[in-house]
């Protein structure tokens, strides 16, 4: 049972990162309709930039005690929104009238622009990030072991997802992103300015998985320009799984494919641990193709 | 169309004149290593040690009165490109024997070319024995890892009295999967129990979901004979989830940047290895001043062995008198007592070095010599 539990603590940590990842991909899905497939590199950009950052910080000298991470993560997240609005800008916008292949095939391109780009400039050679945050374990009890870190990542996670949740139903914003998830012309029959509202989307999208990458930068380690090709696969699977275009459904999807993740490497195989991913979407698309939480929308033809 | 058909037939034989220009004064070995990628520290620190054997042996006027010169190739960690590499060197170049690799699976991939082309490979540092069983033109400067897994075993069950056992394995890494079956065999055969085998891929980052179930059977030590950098962290996780038992290890763990990403986690680890810096025999003192002064830092086990791996070479090359691919190779299987920095090295009828092995351990942020074992 203690190590059931403990498999269950180790899922939730990566199924925080993959939800993460996940609302970027079905929040653009959903305003766009295209599969943003450079978002995974996004999410390594956020890891690369507080890496460089905190070098900077060190080499300064400049010991900022307690703040030294959350410092980190906002710019991080300011980064990568940027890097995220620059991107719908410069490759996706120009293309909106275009063929959805079109865009798809763009958004692999930047993918790779992103990740070769990245060996460039960053070196391909693993770079290891700074201990920041003393890991040690915060709550033992019965043998289960929950160490500071992975309380973090679910926290930091937890809370970013309740503001996404404010943001999307609350505002007036959040109001204008469903409309246009809805329909991009009735949206602009109302005055709501769609380049706007798709804008903004990808500066929350982004946003979050930079964060997401600054989240698993301190928890393992090791980071290189390739690394966010897997989990960003992963996290588009996760939501697809949950429903893609929804966003409860990409918080599920996320968790969900976490805890397989770790359960099947612990009880099965760690050689297993990729292909599930796929076994997965292969098994989603072909029983409920709308994904656990969507809903299946007939088409009048 | 014409005058561009015309252009390139000129622009390729001007081109092979030049590759097919056999430097008369000069002897062309190649070497090939990860200088970068996973396990860049690999290539680069036994490139350093090569180096600074090439530099001794011409500043002493060169072999058979001409120069000596490395071609070096850079694999990036992969096995297709050691592969790629060695065929550059050997068809391209022309080179009369090859250095390298390191990583077993490299050394596996490339070995092959080498023994079809019929150019002796020295390896400095592959220990899984299927290296040498390519061909007769393959050899190695260390020991192989029947010997490693047993000396792991033996240490284990005798210095540590551990009973229990667990693994954690790279199973895409023939060195890991090779060096675990032999630790196994020995430490079963000496009365010990494995409880436990997990494994990874190289490249992984996650492993809790593996240590977790190996901390459920509460081993006495877990095995990790990997790489160093997923033992670093590797040793992070476990520690993280209060797995606080020795973790052990074998050569692959030898690389500055174990204890660099490993950090404390690493300590009160004990790994297998091929020279402990802290030996006071007064070759690898000197030759660890020597290392110091050229590149200001302490040598790790892969440079003293590209350091040794090319001293046996250049040893054989004088031995036969003559660059022949085929006199070399002869030369070098009848290397009797040659005085590595590693220690005496004499090779055995299948072409791999009969040396002793230490065990060391990692306290305090510092490697420090535990145990020797001999053949």
């Amino acid at each position: 049972m203690t190590e059931f539990l403990q498999q269950l603590v180790n899922g939730l940590e990566w199924g925080s990162i993959y939800a993460l990842i996940a609302l970027g991909y079905t929040m653009v899905y959903g305003v766009l309709r295209l599969i943003n497939f450079a978002h995974g590199d996004v999410y390594m950009i956020g890891a690369m930039v507080s890496y460089y950052a905190a070098r900077k910080l060190a080499a300064a000298s400049i010991s900022m005690g307690g703040l030294q991470f959350p410092i980190l993560l906002a710019l991080s997240m300011i980064a990568c929104a940027a890097l995220g609005a620059l991107i719908e800008r410069v490759a996706y916008r120009p293309l909106r009238k275009a063929p959805r292949l079109s865009v798809l095939i763009t958004a692999i391109g930047v993918s790779l622009l992103l990740e070769y780009g990245g060996q460039l400039l960053f070196g391909a050679d693993p770079k290891f990030f700074p201990e920041l945050i003393p890991n040690a374990p915060l709550f033992t009890f019965d043998g289960v072991t929950i160490n500071r870190i992975q309380c973090l990542i679910l926290a930091i996670s937890l809370l970013l997802m309740l503001v996404l949740r404010f943001v999307v139903m609350k505002t007036k914003v959040g109001k204008a992103m469903r409309a246009v998830s809805f329909s991009h012309t009735a949206s602009q029959f109302v005055g709501i300015d769609v380049d706007r509202v798709i804008t903004v989307t990808f500066l929350i999208g982004s946003s979050l998985a930079g964060a997401a990458g600054v989240l698993v930068a301190l928890a393992n380690p090791k980071i290189d320009p390739l690394m966010g090709i897997m989990p960003g696969l992963k996290a588009f699977v996760a939501a697809v799984l949950g429903g893609i275009g929804s966003i409860p459904g990409a918080l599920l999807g996320g968790y969900l494919m976490g805890l397989a993740e770790t359960f099947v490497v612990a009880y099965i195989s760690s050689t297993y641990r990729d292909a599930l991913a796929f076994v997965l979407l292969i098994a989603i698309l072909l029983l409920r193709p709308s994904g656990l939480l969507g809903k299946a929308i007939k088409e009048k033809v | 169309m014409k005058t561009l058909s015309r252009f390139f037939c000129l622009l390729t034989l001007i081109l092979s004149a030049t590759a097919c220009q056999k430097s008369e004064n000069v002897l062309l070995i190649g070497e090939y290593g990860s200088l970068t990628g996973g396990t860049a520290t690999f290539g680069q620190s036994s490139h350093k040690g090569t180096q600074l054997a090439l530099d001794e042996i011409n500043a002493q006027g060169g072999l058979l009165g001409k120069k000596v010169k490395i071609i070096t190739e850079d694999d990036q960690s992969r096995p297709e490109e050691a592969k790629t590499a060695v065929l550059k060197l050997i068809k391209q170049n022309g080179v009369i024997s090859v250095l390298g690799e390191v990583a077993s699976s490299r050394s596996l991939a490339a070995a092959p070319e080498c023994q079809k082309a019929k150019i002796p490979m020295v390896s400095p540092a592959s220990t899984n024995p299927k290296v040498t069983e390519v061909g007769d033109y393959i050899f190695r400067a260390c020991f192989v890892d029947t010997f490693q897994g047993e000396a792991m075993a033996k240490f284990a069950f005798n210095t540590l009295h551990a009973k229990k056992v667990a693994v954690l394995k790279d199973i895409k890494n023939d060195y890991s999967v090779g060096l675990d079956e032999f630790f196994e065999k020995t430490f079963k055969d000496l009365g010990g129990e494995i409880v436990g085998v997990e494994s990874y891929s190289e490249g992984d980052i996650e492993f809790r979901a593996q240590l977790t179930s190996l901390r459920s059977k509460t081993p006495d030590a877990v095995y990790v004979p990997g790489y160093y950098t997923e033992v670093g962290l590797i040793a992070r996780q476990a520690r993280e989830l209060g797995i606080t038992v020795p973790l052990l290890g074998g050569d692959g763990w030898d690389s500055a940047k174990t204890l660099e990403i490993g950090g404390k986690a690493v300590n009160d680890c004990y790994f297998t290895n091929h020279y402990a810096s802290d030996d006071p025999s007064p070759t690898v003192q000197g030759f660890i001043a020597k290392f110091k002064k050229k590149y200001g830092e302490t040598p790790d086990a892969m440079a003293v062995l590209g350091y040794d791996s090319a001293g046996i070479l250049f040893d054989a090359i004088k031995r036969a008198g003559s660059g022949d691919p085929a006199k070399i190779r002869d030369a070098l299987a009848t290397t009797k007592d040659f005085p590595g920095v590693s220690g005496n090295i004499t090779m055995d009828e299948n072409r791999n070095a009969k040396k002793r092995i230490v065990v060391l351990k990692i306290e305090n942020g510092a490697v420090t010599f535990s145990e020797a074992m001999n053949p």
